[in-house]
């Protein structure tokens, strides 16, 4: 599903991804950790497309398809989901705006009908309901006074309503409680299914304790340099980064 | 540009313009023809003589060094005349909020067409006559200003040539259930047309005035007054809809004087015009009064709008809130000049002024000119400005869900006025308000 084959991103020049590799297969749910400065999170903005970094060489295919070629609202019509560590507020745009603009913007890029208004309130509300946000939630500016959780559960409720193909999750559990991140690991696990692949990007362990990754990867200085099953996570937690530190420098 | 030098003395009158020349000859032609006759002549000499003794001001007059009326105004168009059949019909088409619940009261190239208008005695406790028979009654004290400065020359050029235009009184207690809408449409060929509604408002009344200014591609110029005198605790919303035809000039000035517990709340949305000016000119006059002085604009090509305001505060507990917000594409260019004074005794007012500017292209331009005028020691007064992009994090936001870029921008300028024009309470004119925002969106013109 994801394809990525040697991919070297930089901002302003310092180059941050120095050759990466990762194949995601549909159904997967892949887990990155790393030590802060990794480059996890820039990962995950290049992948969506955004402007401020530029790739310097190798390749992201998603499904085949170049996603370094597309606009970030391409690849997102392509499937591609990124749940942002800070979710941006939006005074003056309303949450349901928002939602009815993103899904009917994919709708008409991938040539379906936008969706009637009753049929999208039904289905917004549905899956609302199930992650714990109110109508009058939905009516407010989007993430407009919004408490750390609840951005986190709105993000969720996108991914549902947009039922991409790859959901890349950038460090979703940043400023969680427990609370707030059951909810939203039950959100993740609800969405889990065999044609649909999960990036998870964290810096602990305590996120895949609700998400169980198929396979985990360590990031290192830009690089993967380790892949290994669920266990490795638990490994991370008990001996720190220090040895991909030293790895990655050498 | 005119024959002034540096060397010249600015009370010097430079040469004239064509225009000039033009408006000084057309002036002394229809001086004592029009409404009102010989009895009004002195109030519209009185009106036309800072342009006789000055010419039209240019950027070397302080209020207007963003908007060089001189430069703008290369002609001075001829007076138009009466509304042909086909006007009427050009300009029935033209009319906007036919959703509003409002009376109204439509002046096509100046003129009151009474075909297109409801009936004036329409509203409950309000009285309404035409500004001709007004003038006829009473002479040239309905033309005499209050609340200006000395020698305003856009008010001046208005007391000289208006024909048109409402005189309304709601008396004391009135609260109409319905608004009154004055339409001014423009059609035909390039004319100038100059309107007036004065409106005064008796203790405790509540009153609601919809002002619309549509027309055609035409090169017109359009000059209109309105003034709001509000006795003790009267109540006044006006809701102010400028679209109209983008090769015309638009100036219009506000004066409003405030008795005790007064409350005004006025809202503008410029949408349209080659260049536009809007004036107000707010005093308070009387204790624990409340005014909320809201615009929206937005312009793209070459186009200009400028908001010019003067609150002035001379009484105790007052407060005021001002707050004008201008998106711009293309070559555009926005002016606001904003000024609170508050008078040796004001204690208490509160007072806050904003200025925001959208830049959507590199080549808009913002001009903000905030001043405060303090003489009071116990008061509370602000003012900010800011003129900025879209902020390139939440584009990016709304693309990573799928959200084009236009569209995505779109949404993002919609939320920025929109601030603004969400205030208006009635429903079917908020939505109007809020479509013409969405087409300007598409169109960016």
């Amino acid at each position: 599903m994801l394809s990525i084959k040697n991919l070297h991103a930089s901002i302003e020049d310092k180059p941050i991804l120095r050759g990466l590799d990762l194949e995601v297969k549909a159904g997967e749910v892949h887990a990155i950790m790393g030590p802060n400065g990794s480059g996890k999170s820039t990962l995950s903005y290049v992948l969506a497309g955004k402007d401020d970094y530029e790739v310097t060489d190798g390749e992201a295919l998603l499904d085949g398809e170049d996603l370094l070629e597309m606009e970030a609202d391409e690849r997102a019509a392509k499937g591609l989901f990124l749940a942002f560590q800070y979710p941006l507020e939006i005074p003056g745009v309303a949450t349901m705006t928002f939602l009815k603009a993103a899904l009917n913007a994919q709708r008409r890029a991938r040539g379906q009908d936008e969706l009637p208004t009753p049929q999208f309130m039904k289905l917004v509300k549905e899956k609302a309901d199930r992650l714990g946000i109110s109508p009058e939630m939905l009516k407010r500016g989007l993430n407009v006074g919004f408490s750390g959780g609840e951005k986190k559960r709105n993000e969720i409720l996108q991914m549902a309503l947009l039922e991409p193909k790859l959901c890349v999750l950038d460090e979703t559990d940043s400023g969680l409680d427990i609370d707030a991140l059951k909810v939203v690991s039950e959100g993740v696990n609800a969405l889990r299914a065999q044609d649909r692949g999960f990036v998870v990007i964290t810096h602990y362990q305590r996120l895949l304790d609700h998400i169980t990754p198929d396979v985990v990867h360590v990031m290192a200085k830009g690089r993967i340099v380790r892949t290994g099953g669920p266990e490795l996570a638990h490994e991370l937690e008990a001996r720190g980064y220090a040895d991909y530190l030293d790895q990655a420098a050498a | 540009m005119s024959g002034a030098t540096g060397a010249m003395n600015a009370d010097i009158r430079p040469i004239r313009t064509a225009a000039e020349t033009a408006l000084g000859d057309l002036f002394a032609s229809v001086r004592d023809a029009l409404p009102g006759g010989r009895a009004v002549s002195a109030a519209r000499e009185q009106g036309f003589a800072p342009i006789a003794a000055r010419g039209l001001p240019s950027r070397r007059v302080e209020e207007w060094k963003y908007t060089d009326l001189r430069a703008l105004m290369r002609v001075a168009q001829p007076l138009s005349g009466p509304p042909s059949a086909a006007d009427i019909a050009a300009a029935r088409a033209l009319l906007p909020f036919a959703e509003v619940e409002a009376a109204r009261a439509v002046f096509v190239n100046g003129a009151y067409v009474a075909e297109l208008s409801d009936p004036l005695d329409g509203l409950e406790g309000v009285s309404v006559r035409r500004l001709p028979d007004a003038l006829e009654a009473g002479g040239g004290a309905v033309l005499a200003p209050f609340g200006l400065p000395e020698g305003e020359p856009a008010a001046g050029l208005n007391a000289a040539f208006v024909g048109d235009g409402l005189v309304i009184e709601v008396a004391a207690g009135a609260r109409p259930d319905k608004a009154l809408h004055v339409a001014n449409v423009q059609v035909g060929v390039g004319h100038a047309a100059y309107g007036r509604v004065a409106a005064t408002l008796g203790a405790g009344a509540a009153f609601t005035l919809i002002e619309s200014h549509v027309g055609d591609a035409g090169a017109h110029q359009t000059n209109g007054l309105v003034s709001l005198d509000l006795a003790d605790a009267a109540e006044l919303t006006l809701v102010k809809l400028q679209d109209e035809g983008l090769a015309t000039l638009h100036l219009a000035t506000l004066t409003a004087r405030l008795g005790a517990r007064t409350k005004l709340s006025s809202l503008a949305l410029s949408a349209g015009s080659a260049a536009a000016r809007q004036q107000l000119f707010v005093s308070f006059e009387g204790d624990h009064a409340s005014a909320e002085l809201t615009g929206a604009g937005f312009a793209g090509a070459k186009r200009h709008l400028d908001t010019t305001l003067v609150v002035t505060h001379d009484a105790l507990h007052c407060a005021s809130r001002e707050h004008f917000k201008t998106a711009l594409d293309g070559q555009a260019r926005s002016v606001f000049q904003g000024k609170i004074v508050v008078k040796p005794g004001a204690q208490k007012t509160d007072g806050k002024m904003m200025a925001q500017a959208l830049l959507l292209s590199e080549d808009a331009e913002a001009d903000a000119k905030p001043e405060l005028e303090i003489f009071a020691d116990d008061v509370v007064c602000g003012h900010g400005a800011t003129v900025g992009a879209l902020d390139d994090e939440l584009l990016f936001y709304l693309k990573a869900r799928g959200i084009p870029q236009g569209e995505a921008e779109a949404l993002l300028v919609r939320a920025f006025v929109g601030e603004v024009l969400e205030g208006v309470e009635d429903e079917p004119l908020r939505d109007a308000l809020l479509d013409r925002a969405a087409r300007w969106l598409v169109a960016r013109d």
